[in-house]
């Protein structure tokens, strides 16, 4: 069967561990396609996709709208800072006008978790969650577990620990989600204010001593502190979380053993990750850039051939 | 209708080594020439004439399989979303002459994506096209294979089953049944 169980990518919840699967065969041959001098196949040529952003991105967005122009479909970028929600639109309308003009897909980032589900339940397009607030980010979560899979082969049965601001983070979710469909070990790590209470309730082992966290794994996720979301101070500063979480070259050294380190960006250099370790051999936040265009043209084909 | 075979090993095997006299002589010494398997079945194909052209030309020729799924015109046609393949194409096809292999030609749909596909490694000097089976009567394109095994006068409602002891078949065959 090569077709995904959903119409809409909305969280990685909602889909199924053959879904993921399929997701990455077809990721491997886009991997293949995009590394040729010719990076473009025409399937989604009579498609219109709109990219609608309502939260800022840089990587998320390039690498939708790469993997849109490569599969040769038509592209309309729209941001919520220079739009008439800033008139008082409501989301639906915004989203209905743009669809109005005949879109076939909709890329959509969204401040508020929930945001592409409610959107689901009213308008016949699919639907790609780009990022809700701090529910998923379905793509990253696929992109991480694909590089991974390259990196050492496989998923299951392999370790990986997601460190730092668990509770804000929609990648944390999205990646649990789909490292445990695929039977890896997860752990997450991070000061207790961070950790949401519940979180061992999906399966995963917690841990607060960053040392301890590496010494367990085989790849470490190594996630942003995101300060745009606190309300309130979660830590003292960030000088002291660096001290206690932040990752440097003589920690690693210090393991003695092979280990991956993966961030999805972007990358606060000093902070949850030195400048000596997002460079060095350990790292493969450049691969999971590539693997993003791949993973997005998977999820785009897919999603699109499945509309008939 | 009951499966009614149209090649069995034999008749195969005296087939095959024809297409490849008639590669050699138009071909000569394959200096310029590269074979090209189309994705999923016309790769086995392929594998057996150039195993078969380099014992008889004792010279080396580039071999390469193509894949063209996303170039298809029955995206969004089809229940489905075809699955791709592996496309491996070593080489640069830029002023080559290419040998297109597959199995069945039937409408000419494939082939058309394929030489789509192409496209993107280079610009041949000249593609030909080498078919099995050339299933008369139903073509939607203009469309016309170089070298042919075998014409078969077919109903769009059959198919033809192309079994290869490289595809983990016992004995190599070829087959006329009715679809389902």
């Amino acid at each position: 069967m090569s077709k995904l169980s959903q119409k809409h990518l909305l969280g990685i919840k909602d889909i199924t561990k053959e879904d993921i699967e399929l997701i990455f065969e077809t990721a491997d041959n886009f991997k293949d396609v995009i590394n040729r001098p010719i990076k473009k196949v025409p399937s989604l040529r009579d498609i219109t996709i709109a990219n609608i952003f309502f939260e800022n991105s840089t990587r998320t967005r390039l690498s939708f709208e790469l993997a849109e122009r490569r599969l040769s479909a038509d592209v309309i970028n729209f941001a919520a800072s220079n739009s008439s929600v800033k008139k008082g639109e409501t989301l639906l309308d915004t989203v209905n006008n743009i669809l109005a003009m005949k879109v076939d897909m909709v890329v959509m980032r969204h401040a508020s978790p929930g945001a592409p589900h409610f959107l689901s339940k009213h308008i016949s397009a699919n639907i790609v969650n780009a990022g809700d607030g701090t529910h998923e980010h379905p793509t990253q979560a696929l992109l991480d577990a694909f590089s991974i899979r390259e990196k050492l082969g496989g998923v299951a049965g392999k370790k990986i620990a997601i460190i730092g601001d668990i509770l804000h983070s929609r990648v944390a979710l999205s990646n649990i989600f789909a490292l445990k469909k695929l039977g890896a070990k997860v752990m997450v790590c991070g000061p207790p204010t961070l950790l949401p209470k519940f979180i061992n309730q999906l399966g995963v082992e917690v841990e607060f001593d960053v040392r301890k966290a590496l010494l367990w794994c085989d790849v470490a996720n190594v996630l942003r502190i995101q300060l745009e979301r606190q309300q309130i101070k979660y830590f003292p500063s960030l000088r002291e979380y660096s001290l206690y979480y932040g990752i440097n070259k003589k920690l690693l050294d210090s393991l003695k053993k092979p280990i991956i380190i993966m961030h999805p960006g972007p990358i606060n250099r000093g902070v949850e990750l030195s400048s000596d370790v997002a460079d060095s051999q350990h790292s493969i936040i450049l691969e999971q850039v590539e693997n993003g265009v791949a993973i997005r043209m998977a999820v785009l084909y897919l999603l699109a051939g499945a509309t008939v | 209708m009951q499966k009614k075979l149209i090649l069995d090993s034999d008749l195969l095997d005296i087939t095959v080594n024809r297409l490849c006299q008639e590669l050699i002589e138009n071909h000569g010494d394959f200096t310029d020439t590269v074979i090209i398997g189309m994705q999923p079945r016309g790769i086995y194909l392929a594998d057996l004439i150039l195993e078969k052209l380099q014992k008889s030309t004792r010279k080396t020729i580039p071999l390469g399989y193509l894949d063209a799924t996303f170039h298809r015109d029955d995206f969004r046609r089809r229940e489905i979303p075809a699955k791709g393949n592996e496309t491996r194409i070593p080489f640069v096809i830029e002023g080559k002459k290419v040998v297109l292999v597959d199995d069945v030609l039937f409408t000419g749909r494939s082939i058309r994506a394929a030489l789509d596909a192409m496209i993107a490694f280079g610009r041949p000097a000249k593609v030909e096209l080498l078919v099995l089976i050339d299933r008369k009567y139903n073509r939607d394109l203009p469309i016309a294979a170089d070298y042919v095994g075998k014409v078969v006068n077919t109903l769009t409602s059959q198919r033809v089953l192309v079994e290869l002891q490289a595809q983990g078949h016992k004995q190599n065959k070829i087959w006329l049944t009715n679809k389902d």
